[in-house]
């Protein structure tokens, strides 16, 4: 869900940021429009906007929306922020350390292949049924995704940036602490990113599984019995949040890399 | 041509002393990128060194800058064997090498900060050599904000600042227009007549060579070695009127025939 910036991209034909947004606020309201008539009409099965927004207010006036939304969020928060806290020295150590690389590498390469919900049951039957074995899942899924991006921001940084502070007398950790780091920040973001996105995946994923809250339990639960708008408002709920996340990130990236020449 | 003869009793700044550097081929093969370069280069001195690529200009410079180790023979600087970068020696990149998440002047500042100086005699110093080189309007821009000649200028005080007695400069003015090229080679060498260091210029533009140095080193290719030194016998500061005049033409074409023809003995100078 690492989706395509905002911003215009190379082939796209400029536009000003407030007719940019008006054109997304524009689709946004066809689109609701035309969910509308299809419904309305009875062209297809499924609840209009009307009745999922009704069930949004009723699941927050009752608590039941914000109640799931914050116990996903507690576990993709718990997941990913523990992720990203051992992806970025792990992959600084991949980087700058080719002993490290020969010994982390096959095991990254390894974990990157198997998709995170197949470690659920192993998950479930060595950590219980608790909400170690989601974090886990989510935690194993971000690290994997941003511990890549990392090493290879680390191997990528500019050879003349470390000569040049070599040449202004910094010793090894300098040119760590003071060029690698910075260097590497935007390849960072980017995993942090990518990362963000595979937690919100898992945990939504992970909840249609095995859990008694959240998010996707609602959504699983709701299917039992039917109950087309709760799932609608879950799933428009999962959207929203994400997107709130992503944007959150993408705003921290900018003002983190704002030196970097954009094109 | 030969070097100019130093005095015995006046240590060069710099000297290179059969310094010669392999590297492997992919193939497997060695390849001799510098073979037995000498070169002394005096205090206070302005030399370029000129060649076609392939000549081991840069490995030799790269050499004297500590960043690469010689295969054979070594650099002395004040005497002492190179073993590593120092400040001591400042280099300018063709390529800037500015740190674009850094302002101009903290630029300016980084070798200051390494060495541990105080903030308020960093502060000083970068804004001496910032006004120096004419950029202080844009002490606080981040790099990707200046032009490409500005960037060079920021590099420039950047290296000045930790007070090198040696500036190697790689082929600095490389990536800019001939527009620019000339208003920073007037620029550089009115920085360096204000703050004389000892320059190791490096170009493979044969009139850049003439008109900034005292010497000019010719190099030849394949394998890397020198080819001969042509003094340039114009005073500083040097002028558009030399550079227009006669004199200048026929050193430039001597260098120019020594750079292009390296084979071809050395005609009589016209002049």
């Amino acid at each position: 869900m690492s989706g395509a910036p905002a911003a215009a991209s190379a082939g796209a034909r400029r536009l000003g940021p407030s007719a940019m947004l008006g054109l997304n606020l524009l689709a946004v309201a066809a689109g609701l429009a035309a969910w509308w008539g299809l419904t309305a009409a009875g062209a297809i099965g499924l609840p209009g906007p009307g009745d999922v927004a009704l069930q949004a207010l009723a699941s927050a006036r009752d608590g039941q929306l914000f109640g799931d939304a914050a116990a996903s969020l507690a576990r993709v928060l718990a997941g990913f922020l523990l992720g990203i806290a051992l992806a970025v020295p792990v992959g600084f150590l991949m980087g700058w350390y080719a002993v490290a690389r020969g010994l982390v590498e096959p095991y990254v390469q390894f974990f990157r292949v198997i998709p995170p919900l197949a470690i659920i049951p192993l998950a479930i039957v060595t950590l219980g049924i608790g909400e170690a074995p989601k974090v886990f899942v989510i935690f194993l899924a971000a690290f994997l995704s941003s511990v890549v991006a990392t090493y290879q921001g680390v191997v990528g940084v500019d050879r003349t940036f470390i000569d040049a502070a070599r040449v202004l007398g910094a010793g090894d950790f300098t040119i760590f602490r003071r060029v690698v780091v910075p260097a590497s920040t935007p390849f960072i973001m980017v995993g942090v990113r990518i990362g963000l996105g595979s937690s919100w995946a898992t945990v939504v994923a992970a909840e249609l599984i095995a859990a008694q809250s959240g998010l996707g339990f609602r959504m699983q639960q709701a299917q039992l019995y039917y109950d087309l708008p709760t799932i609608f408002v879950s799933l428009v709920a999962i959207g929203v949040l994400g997107l709130a996340m992503d944007r959150g990130v993408v705003a921290l990236d900018r003002r983190l890399t704002a030196w970097q020449e954009r094109a | 041509m030969t070097a100019r003869k130093i005095a015995p009793e006046v240590a060069p700044k710099i000297a290179f002393e059969a310094v010669s550097r392999d590297f492997a081929a992919p193939d497997g093969s060695r390849f001799t990128a510098l073979d037995r370069f000498s070169l002394a280069v005096a205090d206070g001195e302005f030399v370029t060194v000129v060649g076609p690529s392939g000549c081991g200009k840069s490995t030799a410079m790269a050499i004297a800058a500590g960043l690469t180790p010689p295969s054979g023979g070594r650099v002395l600087v004040d005497g002492r064997a190179v073993r590593g970068p120092g400040p001591d020696r400042g280099v300018i990149f063709q390529q800037y090498a500015l740190f674009p998440w850094l302002t101009v002047r903290r630029n300016v500042e980084f070798g200051l900060e390494i060495a541990g100086r105080p903030r308020a005699e960093r502060r000083a110093v970068a804004d001496h050599f910032i006004d120096l080189v004419g950029l202080t309007p844009f002490a606080e821009a981040l790099p990707k904000t200046l032009s490409g000649g500005m960037k060079q200028r920021c590099a420039i005080a950047r290296a000045y600042a930790v007070n090198p007695a040696i500036l190697l400069m790689d082929e600095p003015f490389g990536a800019l227009d001939a527009l620019t090229r000339v208003g920073l080679q007037d620029q550089l060498l009115d920085t360096w007549s204000r703050e004389r260091r000892t320059v190791m210029f490096i170009t493979h533009d044969v009139e850049e060579a003439v008109y900034l140095a005292s010497r000019v080193v010719v190099m030849a290719a394949r394998p890397g070695r020198l080819h001969s030194v042509i003094a340039v016998d114009l005073p500083y500061p040097r002028t558009e009127e030399m550079r227009l005049s006669s004199h200048f033409a026929a050193l430039r074409n001597r260098v120019w025939r020594a750079v292009y023809h390296p084979d071809r003995p050395e005609e009589a100078p016209t002049c």
